[in-house]
């Protein structure tokens, strides 16, 4: 990995968050709202109006107003939000920290579960076990995030009755009950997550178990767990980091439904709560840190993923 | 045509995808006909009714029959994926097969530019359209178009640079042909089959974004039974009547491993190499 190769990278991510920038600053340009008539209400007198408009810049041009607004969006100030007043920045991170909370936990579990499974999967390769798990992961690739959510949370608040249907507590209030109220979310998370994670090391994991080291790692006569855990799993589990953060960019978006049905206050709901009340500069700044999040997340792949591969060289 | 449904029925997931494909198609056509009650009828007195030789599949809050909004509703449902599908993928091939065909300084800012507009998550992305655009079905429909096309424009792009070497393409630009013609007429035929096999992935995708977007209230609007959307209204009865939620559920799973079934069997057929 040249430092060319990584200054690159880092001017493609840049480039990334300035197109996103573009859009979501053009398609809210579009929204048929008017910010100072959501902000003074209906009966607002016509020269409060134009004061507030003059005070907004809503009169400047439009490349005016967005060289302004990205300007204020680099120093982090996304304005104040139309609904409660308070600034949008702060509180659209304290939402995102609460998301990450989610996405961590679950693609922690999913890889627990997903890597081993995989591997499973391909060392039976064609038999039963292979072809259950095979038909799992199609299933978990086919169910949109609201109906295993829906389902999930029908079967396992009935089973376990003591795990609560919805809500969040912060786990530096009380580590118990946040895990407790956390446990539902990321299982639904993580079942749509293995199914990916799954199909991808199966097939890497059929790919390295035909490769010449693992044959030469066998006639040396190493132990068959050596051999798939040292060489084989080491090996897969490559690709598998790409595959990740691609899926931590679903993640996100799945995270808007999964957040809407177990009433998480985070990035999402965030979002969702924004554009069903026309909330231009929550929507603002929610698009522009997911966009973000996931434009450093998948920089931050490519990185690891060429530290790791010495076989591939970077120039 | 014959030849390649052969290829495609001769594994068991073709034949499933293919049954699947042509019952939903039956449904979409014929579904109001099909349906033993109408969609909207109530009846009071048969509320939260289990499963049975009066309502096969139940009836919900209001009463009306499960299955009979099941099957008016697949109208709501699956051809607005198809449409959307259709429509991102005609987009994302005109932009793919555009940039291949400038090559260059040209190829390589419209797909960085591309790529970064892939950057930004579907359902992100289609949320913010939505919103600007207004809830609705075909509004939602629009938003999903456009939220698939960078994503065609990528996949049409790398098969086109390849057609773009070939020599017929290279005589039509010497021959002095207009980019319309080289793009549409040369280039665009001969990059089908790998858009195709896309496309038809993708329609499993459009038809569980699409009812996402229901389900968050921003695509189809009540009373329509989009499926989506009967998902969205069981939630609140999930305990007392978990067949209104369940019904629904198995018809988009069901129409989403259909077309992604299908679409797996097409690049089968189509790659007869690649066996795994």
């Amino acid at each position: 990995m040249s430092f060319a190769w990584l200054l690159r990278r880092l001017l493609l991510m840049i480039y990334t968050v300035a197109i996103v920038c573009v859009l979501v600053f053009a398609i809210t340009q579009a929204l048929p709202a008017d910010a100072a008539q959501t902000l003074l209400g209906e009966n607002a007198s016509p020269e409060a109006l134009a004061a507030v408009r003059t005070r907004l810049g809503l009169d400047d041009p439009v490349w005016l107003q967005f060289v302004h607004w990205v300007a204020r969006a680099v120093s982090g100030n996304f304005g104040v939000s139309m609904r409660t007043g308070l600034p949008v920045a702060p509180e659209m991170l304290t939402a995102l920290s609460r998301s990450l909370l989610l996405a961590a936990g679950s693609l922690a579990l999913t890889l627990l579960v997903a890597v081993p499974m995989g591997m499973f999967a391909a060392l039976r390769q064609g038999r039963v076990a292979d072809t259950a798990t095979s038909v799992i992961a199609y299933l978990g690739v086919s169910l949109p995030e609201f109906v295993t959510a829906t389902v999930l949370a029908l079967l396992l608040t009935d089973i376990v009755p003591w795990l609560p249907a919805t809500g969040y507590v912060s786990p530096l209030e009380n580590i118990g009950l946040a895990l407790r109220h956390l446990a539902l979310p990321v299982l639904t998370v993580s079942v749509i997550l293995v199914a990916h994670v799954m199909r991808m090391m199966r097939s890497e994991t059929l790919d390295v178990l035909q490769s010449d080291y693992v044959r030469a790692a066998r006639l040396k006569g190493l132990p068959e767990r050596t051999v798939l855990v040292r060489h084989v799993m080491g090996n897969a589990l490559l690709p598998v980091i790409t595959i990740v953060a691609l899926d931590v960019g679903y993640l996100l978006g799945g995270i808007i439904v999964i957040e809407e049905i177990f009433a998480i206050p985070g990035i999402g709901r965030a979002l969702m709560i924004a554009i069903t009340t026309r909330d231009l500069p929550s929507i603002q700044a929610g698009a522009m840190i997911m966009a973000t999040t996931y434009a450093i997340t998948n920089t931050l792949a490519d990185v690891v993923y060429a530290l790791l591969d010495r076989r591939i060289r970077y120039d | 045509m014959t030849e390649l449904l052969q290829r495609m029925i001769r594994k068991p997931q073709g034949v499933i995808g293919l049954t699947l494909l042509v019952a939903l198609a039956i449904l979409c056509l014929l579904g109001p006909w099909l349906a033993p009650y109408g969609p909207e009828k109530m009846d009071f007195l048969g509320r939260f009714r289990a499963p049975g030789w009066q309502n096969w599949l139940g009836a919900d809050q209001f009463g009306r029959d499960v299955l009979s909004r099941l099957l008016s509703g697949a109208r709501a449902t699956v051809p607005m994926a198809l449409a959307a599908t259709l429509a991102g993928s005609a987009i994302g091939a005109v932009i793919g097969i555009g940039s291949a065909y400038l090559g260059g300084k040209s190829d390589e800012a419209i797909m960085r530019t591309n790529d970064a507009v892939m950057a930004i998550p579907g359902l992100l992305m289609a949320l913010l359209l939505v919103s600007t655009l207004g809830n609705g079905a075909g509004n939602a429909v629009v938003a999903i178009a456009l939220a698939f096309a960078p994503g065609m424009a990528r996949v049409t792009r790398s098969v086109a640079l390849a057609v773009r070497n070939q020599d017929y393409v290279k005589a039509a630009v010497a021959r002095g042909e207009a980019a319309a013609h080289v793009i549409f007429r040369e280039m665009l035929p001969n990059v089908m089959g790998p858009i195709i096999i896309e496309a038809t992935i993708r329609v499993s995708f459009a038809v569980m974004l699409f009812a996402t977007l229901s389900f968050l209230g921003l695509g189809a609007q009540p009373p329509a039974s989009e499926w989506g959307l009967m998902v969205a209204d069981a939630r609140q009865y999930m305990h007392r009547a978990p067949w209104i939620l369940i019904a629904p559920s198995a018809a988009i799973a069901l129409s989403a491993i259909a077309f992604n079934l299908v679409g797996d069997a097409l690049r089968d057929a189509l790659n007869p190499r690649d066996d795994r």
